[in-house]
Parts: C-alpha cells; structure tokens; sequence
C-alpha cells in the first residue's frame, strides 16, 4: 500500500465517520461542526486529484461561508437540542432500510459494469485543476455562464432579503 | 486509484445523505443533508475528469479534457451558495411564524 492509498482510506473513514456524526449528534452545532469536518475531508480529496483550485474553493465556501451562514442561523433561533421532534422509530428504521437498499443497488450496479473495470484516476498528476486553465476556460468557453452567475447571486440576494425582513 | 472506489465512497456519503433527509425533522439538518449530497456528487464529478484527463493525457500530453466537469463543480458550488441564502431565509421565516423547525408544521402552508 502506497502513501496515496493509505490517504485515500483515512481521508474517506474520516468523511464517513463524520458524516455519520452529524446525522446522529442531537445537537444542531455538532452536526453543522460535524459537517465542516466533513468537507474539509473533501478538499483533502481534492488536493489528492490535484484540483487545488477546487479544494480551495471547497474550504472558503462551503466550510467558510455556507457553514457559518448555518451557525449564525442556528444561533439566532436558540433551538433547544431536548426539544427537538424526533421521528418515530420504525418511520427511521424504514428510512435506514430504504437509503441502505439504495446504496447496495448502486453498489452491485457500479460493480458490475463493464465500462469502468479497469479505469484508473490520475492521482496528484495532471494541470487541469490548477487556476491556470481553469481561468481559461472558466473565460473563454464559459464565460455566458458565469456571467449569468452573477444574476443569479443578485436574485438570491435580493430574495433573502425580501423573505429574511418581516 | 480505480475509479470504482471512488464511486463507492462517492454512493456512500450520498446514501448518508439520503437516510439524514429521510429520518431527520429538523429543517436545518435536512438541509445540511442535502449540502452533504451536492458534495458527494461534486467529488464524483471531479474524480471523473481526472479518469478522462488520465486517458487524454496517455494519448495527447498536454490535453485540457474533462476540465469541463471542474467548471460544473465550480457552478455547484455557486448555485448551492445562491440556495443556502434563501434556503436559510426561508427557515427563519418559518420559525418567525411556528416557533419551530420541524418540517412537519410545513404542511400549515395550505392554509
């Protein structure tokens, strides 16, 4: 087992376990603190396909922005974690069975195909998820969309704002 | 590494997701649930560019492909922020008007 490998197994554990952390942890925080932990885990998958851009991006963003967003959120409505409804207990046994099946069909179904035996992923090699032809790209072939972009942040803007005031 | 564990770890943190939004009645959870699954999704999207590149780069040195599947992650990333803005606007608005999180007192909007 390489150094790559041995990265690859701890960064996923790492997401897995932290994923399952924030669908069990009863308070709020936790799981938003739980969830930071997660995409962090992430980036390092990132760094690992050597798409730096992204797995910055990923870290200021999400683990930045978005999740202290949740936190402010979270704060301001001083949800008490004793209060909190929970589901009955065959409604979650269903919900675990029925994601669980969902994820041995995909499983059994990815095994199967032919079309991705034997098909390996460039590990830390490769330029493509550097800034350098991403920006190029990003202004050249797409530059419509990301103009469009803006738009869109003004609209979502724009609409929390409208709901968020009484 | 084979692209198959990533599809594995990928279907998996997407699965975690699913049962979260499954079994879950706090509205922000859900919605941290689905963060959850836009970023499995987005880490599949770009595993999958670097198998095309790999391929590319064996036949081409030099080639740019599958640099399209890093943009679509970028607008991603872009479109859930827009979401989680009023995503978020939305919940609050909902706990101004029922004290509460619980997605079950959604069905209120009926009436």
């Amino acid at each position: 087992m390489n150094k790559l490998e041995i990265l690859f197994y701890a960064l996923s554990a790492f997401a897995i376990v932290s994923a399952i952390m924030v669908l069990v942890s009863k308070n709020p925080i936790h799981s938003v603190l739980w969830l930071i932990l997660v995409f962090f885990a992430i980036s390092g998958h990132y760094i690992l396909l050597n798409a730096q851009f992204l797995a910055i991006v990923n870290i200021i963003v999400y683990a930045g922005a978005i999740m202290v967003l949740f936190l402010f959120v979270i704060m301001l409505m001083n949800v008490k974690s004793d209060q909190e409804p929970q589901k009955k207990l065959l409604i979650k046994f269903i919900g675990v069975l029925s994601g669980g099946s969902f994820l041995t069909l995909l499983i059994a179904l990815v095994k199967q195909t032919a079309q991705l035996q034997g098909k390996q992923v460039l590990m830390k090699e490769g330029s493509i998820g550097l800034i350098h032809p991403l920006g190029k790209a990003l202004f050249s072939d797409y530059v419509l969309p990301f103009e469009i972009s803006s738009v869109l942040f003004l609209s979502a803007m724009v609409g929390a704002v409208i709901i968020g005031k009484k | 590494m084979p692209i198959q564990y990533y599809i594995f770890f990928c279907l998996t943190l997407f699965s975690i997701g699913v049962i979260g939004v499954l079994t879950r009645r706090n509205a922000i959870i859900v919605f941290m649930c689905v963060e959850l699954m836009l970023n499995a999704v987005n880490l599949l999207l770009v595993a999958f560019s670097k198998m095309y590149n790999g391929a590319a780069l064996q036949a081409l040195p030099g080639s740019t492909a599958g640099i399209d599947a890093q943009i679509f992650v970028f607008f991603i990333m872009v479109v859930a922020a827009a979401e989680v803005s009023v995503g978020l606007a939305i919940i609050v608005m909902m706990y101004r008007n029922t004290h509460s999180v619980d997605i079950n007192f959604l069905n209120r909007l009926k009436n």
